[in-house]
């Protein structure tokens, strides 16, 4: 029981875009489309969960001093791995989410769950809130992109149900700043009701 | 003109922040009030700048000429972060005072994205030499303080407003960037 | 186990055996991926030319340095039964709304028409820059040759019709187009002057044996 709230967490009550306010610029930058926004929430949660499940492993064997720097190696290692993957086997979802695939590495996420909650945990318990937070980071990324796109383009995960151009703005730059604000002030109402 | 042309574009029109997503986290988080958002920007022209000239030259001196440019992210980050503890380090001994204004911000920089991201954008433009790279790295933190200043600013008054209970905080500021980054969408067109 | 101490020694052991096991890794990953990668830009370098010029069975692959600049531009000469088709001139521009270099392949029939355009990368806006990859906006270049049809939008004393709120996106578009156009150019003036001098050889050579 003790494992399933590890692992829900994640989904509303620290969800990490919507509540701990982690990792926003992917959020903001690449979630024009509901896919998009799968893709790098995917991405991310692999990184999420394979540096948690290293980082637990080895906690021991890293004197503290340079507990950070070895943290960024193993993080950035996972991320030019998941680079590497993307470009060869997903190359459009590569060019679309661009220069903010390395930039995985800077995620407050990532880096915050290592130092937060890996290196002092056990390698199930990492493993579980690395799949947890990776999935509310993934849900909350195509939740956004789906309102966005929806409102911007009239279609969502590419299937349009309105015929020609909706309400653009949403998917520019200002869209993502004004959705996201709503949809944060939308969870805060209904976690008051529960 | 061309130099013009990259400047004003980095700081109006393609704005870092307000287009480009890049320095979220530290817009929204240390822009509650004016001052502290000047050191923030004064930290990030300082990393930033130095951060391009290094990681250019690095790519374009070592990871071009041996083909290892997949290690591109890993060693841009490890430079990043021993540059940001290096600086630490020189100015403390060396300017105090400047230490004084800048420290607090200073270990914040290593995971605000926007210095890797226009670390990373420099090495990707084939046209760039090193100068041009100077310029667009100090245009665009001249452009993430612009925005830093304006959004404080606002976020100053904002505090004073009586904001409906689910919007305040958080939530409201968003909407504000928003509409900020709708305000800055008029520049296009500059160049 | 035991938490190791921050002794030097050990701090050094710890970064070194981590940042070797990270870059073997890599090395590894990267080997495994290179063959991947190459075939996918191929693939997609391969459906642009297909995309702008008309059935070829055989490319003939190679850079030109374009009028003026130091880098080069790839064309893409496609042949069918050994005769030309169209060439494939594949150009950038830096002047688009997104940092992201916008890349396009463009194809000329031998005429020196424009057949067609197709982008291989761009991160234009969304919903305004990236109609750049419409038909809309793509067509109106098809059949036009650069001579008389001038590469601008038409704000700025040009002939082509800009996206409705994405000028820099479509100046950006038609520089690429005319950065193409003049390196096509520049080679087919030396591809001719190339000939005239060989066939000026070819004559003194057999007046040289009279």
């Amino acid at each position: 029981m003790n494992q399933w709230k590890n692992f829900s967490k994640g989904f509303i009550k620290d969800n990490p875009v919507f509540v701990l306010l982690l990792g926003l610029c992917p959020t903001l930058a690449v979630t024009s489309s509901a896919i998009n926004g799968l893709g790098m929430g995917l991405a991310t949660m692999f990184v999420l969960v394979c540096s948690n499940m290293v980082i637990s492993l080895i906690k021991n064997l890293i004197p503290d001093k340079v507990r950070i720097p070895s943290f960024i190696v193993i993080i950035a290692s996972f991320v030019t791995i998941v680079e590497l993957i993307m470009e060869g086997f997903a190359p459009a979802l590569f060019e679309a989410l661009g220069i903010f695939i390395p930039l995985i590495v800077v995620n407050c996420i990532v880096l915050g769950r290592a130092e937060g909650f890996a290196s002092k945990q056990s390698f199930i318990s990492s493993l579980i809130d690395g799949l947890g937070m990776g999935l509310g980071f993934a849900f909350a990324l195509t939740l956004l992109g789906a309102v966005r796109e929806a409102l911007g383009n009239g279609s969502i995960f590419g299937y349009k149900f309105i015929e020609g151009d909706a309400i653009l703005v949403f998917i520019l730059s200002p869209g993502a700043f004004i959705v996201l604000g709503y949809l944060i002030a939308l969870l805060n109402r209904f976690k008051k009701t529960i | 003109m061309e130099y013009l042309i990259i400047i004003i574009s980095a700081i109006f029109v393609s704005n870092i922040v307000l287009a480009q997503y890049l320095g979220i986290c530290p817009f929204l988080g240390v822009s509650g009030k004016v001052s502290t958002s000047v050191g923030m920007s004064g930290a990030v022209l300082f990393v930033m700048t130095i951060a391009t000239i290094v990681t250019w030259l690095v790519y374009q001196y070592v990871l071009l000429p041996f083909g290892i440019t997949f290690l591109q992210t890993i060693s841009f980050i490890l430079i990043i972060a021993s540059l940001v503890q290096m600086v630490e380090i020189i100015l403390k001994k060396v300017s105090p005072p400047l230490y004084q204004a800048l420290g607090i911000y200073l270990p914040l920089i290593t995971t605000n994205c926007a210095i890797m991201g226009v670390a990373l954008l420099t090495v990707a433009k084939p046209d760039f030499d090193l100068l041009k790279g100077v310029v667009f790295a100090v245009a665009s933190a001249l452009g993430f303080g612009l925005a830093m200043l304006l959004f404080a600013g606002i976020r100053e008054h904002l505090d004073l407003m009586d904001v409906p209970k689910g919007m305040r905080g958080v939530p409201i500021a968003l909407v504000t960037a928003g509409i900020l980054a709708l305000a800055f969408m008029g520049f296009t067109g500059l160049v | 186990m035991a938490k190791k101490e921050s002794s030097f020694l050990n701090m050094v052991i710890t970064l070194f055996v981590i940042t070797g096991v990270a870059s073997l890794a890599l090395g590894g990953v990267y080997n495994l991926t290179k063959e991947p990668i190459r075939l996918a830009k191929l693939a997609k370098a391969e459906k642009a030319i297909k995309e702008v010029i008309p059935g070829f069975d055989s490319l003939e692959i190679f850079t030109v340095k374009p009028a003026n600049g130091t880098d080069s531009l790839i064309f893409n000469c496609g042949y069918k039964n050994n005769k030309l088709v169209g060439t494939a001139v594949e150009s950038y521009s830096n002047k688009g709304y997104d940092p992201t270099q916008i890349k396009i392949m463009v194809g000329f029939t031998p005429d020196g028409n424009i057949n067609n355009t197709a982008v291989i990368q761009q991160k234009e806006t969304p919903g305004l820059g990236t109609k750049m990859t419409s038909p809309k906006f793509k067509n109106q270049f098809a059949g036009k040759n650069p001579k008389n049809f001038i590469l601008k939008v038409k704000k700025d004393g040009g002939d082509v019709d800009a996206i409705t709120a994405a000028t820099i996106s479509s100046r950006a578009f038609c520089g690429a187009i005319q950065r193409a156009y003049d390196a096509y150019e520049k080679e087919n003036k030396q591809k001719v002057q190339n000939t005239e001098q060989q066939t000026q050889d070819v004559i003194t050579e057999e007046q040289k044996e009279k």
